[in-house]
């Protein structure tokens, strides 16, 4: 009898660490990815008030170029829990109604031609590229004479968009380690994310590094929202959801025990 | 329950019984199915199967009446879905993770054919009509990964579809052929949509009728696979045998609800699932001028990407990957051993079959990651292992002496 259970416990325990490596394994690989340039966004989509900031962030300072054309304003202000009044006075600048979608002026084919590319369309954002990419983009940007816009970016090199949050964060220089090749001489590695090693700032700005990492914080928990604004209510339904299936496999356990009584 | 007492029944049931069979088939196919009482929880997934296509078709007729099938709009109408169609996200969601959870289901529904030889005789018409429906499914998930029109919906489409390109003479005017194109296009958006939509369902939905018609006809395997009906008592029902309704509807309902809670958990919780379920760089939309850093189909296909890069040639590759499909069809024909059931085969049988096993996840999950250095060459090792089972199972087999079957199930009540 012992001999038996030992043998099912023996049999459950090599199963859940099977189902257990099956899961993992394609996650650990992925994990030993990324970089020690990434940073942890450490947003909060359950807090209005940070959405809210962020909101004002976006449409200050992203807007102008970016679209969020499937998100509309009159879901923003729902979910950020604004009055129509704040939304008109303060984040709709061109659009006239509330339940216009966030699209901009700017066509895209001048856009290309002015930045190289058309801004991206920022709805998605942080599903397609994750939060903590999104706000160590926004932290990345550092003087590079070569550069066209004067800045480049160390989580997208050769970026296209300018240093718009500058004077807020204030200038910074990125330095690389540097090499040196067969003949001893030194071989620069500037702009390469492989070679990075600090950011040195050079000018302050008019935020703390606490307030602007505060700033950049909010305008990405406002994008995580954008991307998926369901997901507080999806995963308040979600519980309901399974304590109800919890309970419901309960009785349908009891009925099938009861069923297979007579089955020897 | 006997044909005399249904005779005798007034009403709208005998009414109906006059002109239509319903308690004939009910009989058939539920109250008097018999099938062996002592089923494990690998024959859940059959069931679970059938769940989970109830509920991509229910889900997928409502998605198709706020999806847009043109190029300019697809992605759009997705997010439209996602944000402004009541309990849209919920719809697509179900949708999105069903796709995976089919495929989830009916792998280890194949695997648990493997294990107790649901495939030999008399069944092997059962489990050719069971690949079909494995095509059709993969055919499903193919055309359906399209409609969002994300870029990997539109790069993933690319690369599988030029795979056709690699057959001599035929083979470029083929592609075009699909595609309806000379890119893959709003035409060809179009076409995956009909498919989707309307071609392949119907035919898995008629194939998964004839599997069940299948089935019932030579009665289910058990995990002992001994024959139920070749012991039957003096009232003419197999002694080890009991009837599919109320025993196993009661018992699949657990392992429903069992299944559901763990859909839930992904769908409320993890919907994207890692990005193995939603890749992230589908949430931007189609660009054919930007080719992704990193093309991998989704999941369910891995296994089978990362045999066809395991080739040098494309030509070479495109072939092998046929040839590992195709070769699952063969199996009932394969495997000769008289003995069904894993319980009742030696080592010889098992270990290889744990290869086959870890070889197929190895192949899927090494399908998700570039094709380099040690990949390239684990993932041919894991091709040789994948094809070798076969090989290995049909000269072992041809001698394989089986350990003595019992007359009775075994079953510890």
């Amino acid at each position: 009898m012992i001999e038996l259970i030992r043998n099912r416990v023996a049999r459950r325990l090599v199963s859940r660490i099977v189902v257990a490596i099956l899961c993992a394994a394609p996650l650990t690989v992925l994990a030993s990815g990324g970089g020690s340039i990434m940073q942890h966004a450490g947003n909060d989509v359950s807090d209005v008030a940070s959405l809210q900031r962020g909101a004002r962030n976006f449409m200050n300072y992203c807007s102008g170029c970016h679209s969020a054309k499937y998100i509309r304003f009159s879901k923003m202000q729902e979910d950020l829990q604004l009055t129509e009044e704040q939304i008109t006075e303060n984040l709709m600048f061109a659009a006239k109604k509330t339940d216009e979608l966030m699209e901009i002026a700017m066509p895209p084919a001048d856009a290309a031609r002015w930045f190289g590319q058309a801004p991206p369309d920022l709805t998605l954002v942080a599903r397609s590229r994750g939060t903590d990419w999104v706000y160590s983009f926004l932290k990345s940007f550092y003087l590079d004479e070569e550069a066209m816009t004067g800045t480049n970016n160390l989580m997208l090199p050769n970026a296209s968009m300018p240093a718009v949050l500058w004077e807020l964060q204030g200038l910074q220089e990125a330095t690389f380690r540097e090499t040196t090749d067969d003949a001893g001489k030194p071989v620069s590695h500037f702009g390469d994310p492989a070679y990075f090693e600090h950011f040195e700032p050079v000018s302050a700005g008019t935020l703390s590094e606490e307030e602007f990492d505060q700033f950049v914080r909010d305008t990405v928990n406002f994008l995580d929202w954008a991307g998926t604004p369901e997901q507080l209510k999806r995963q308040r339904l979600g519980i309901w959801v399974i304590i109800f299936l919890v309970v419901f496999l309960i009785f349908a356990y009891l009925l099938k025990v009861e069923i297979w009584k007579d089955v020897k | 329950m006997s044909n005399a007492s249904v005779n005798n029944e007034s009403g709208l049931l005998a009414w109906i019984d006059a002109r239509f069979p319903l308690s004939k088939m009910m009989r058939e196919h539920a109250t008097e199915y018999y099938a062996g009482k002592n089923f494990n929880v690998w024959y859940v997934f059959g069931v679970l199967a059938m769940v989970v296509l109830i509920m991509q078709l229910l889900t997928g007729i409502f998605l198709t009446m706020s999806y847009k099938p043109s190029a300019t709009d697809a992605f759009a109408s997705v997010e439209y879905i996602m944000r402004d169609v009541e309990w849209g996200w919920l719809i697509r969601y179900l949708h999105s993770t069903g796709a995976s959870a089919f495929f989830i289901v009916v792998y280890l529904h194949m695997f648990r054919a493997m294990l107790y030889g649901s495939y030999k005789k008399p069944r092997e018409l059962l489990w050719l009509i069971g690949m079909l429906i494995y095509l059709a499914l993969m055919a499903e998930g193919f055309f359906g990964y399209l409609l969002p029109w994300g870029q990997m919906s539109y790069w993933g489409a690319q690369v599988i579809i030029s795979l056709f390109g690699a057959l001599p003479v035929v083979g470029d005017p083929l592609v075009e052929w699909i595609r309806g194109d000379y890119n893959i296009s709003d035409i060809t958006l179009n076409r995956f949509f009909a498919l989707h939509v309307i071609a392949v369902p119907l035919a898995l939905v008629m194939l998964v009728v004839m599997h069940i018609l299948a089935l019932h006809e030579t009665g289910s395997n058990n995990p002992d696979g001994i024959e139920i009906k070749e012991n039957k008592g003096p009232d003419g029902i197999p002694v080890d045998g009991i009837a599919f309704h109320p025993y196993y509807t009661s018992k699949d309902l657990v392992a429903i609800i069992v299944f559901l809670i763990l859909f839930s958990a992904v769908v409320f919780f993890a919907p994207e699932m890692g990005g193995y379920f939603l890749e992230h760089a589908n949430f931007e939309p189609a660009n054919s001028l930007k080719t992704p850093e990193h093309i991998a189909p989704v999941w369910y296909f891995t296994p089978f990407y990362a045999i066809l890069r395991a080739v040098p040639s494309k030509l070479g590759g495109v072939l092998l990957m046929g040839g590992a499909i195709f070769v699952l069809f063969l199996l009932p024909w394969i495997d000769r051993s008289k003995v069904k059931s894993i319980r009742y085969r030696g080592w010889g049988y098992k270990l290889p079959l744990a290869v086959f096993a870890v070889s197929f996840v190895a192949l899927g999950i090494l399908g998700t990651l570039p094709a380099e250095g040690v990949y390239t060459l684990l993932a041919r090792l894991f091709s040789f292992l994948y094809f070798a089972f076969f090989l290995y199972l049909y000269i072992y087999t041809g001698s394989e002496q089986g350990k003595p079957v019992p007359e009775r199930l075994t079953y510890h009540g």
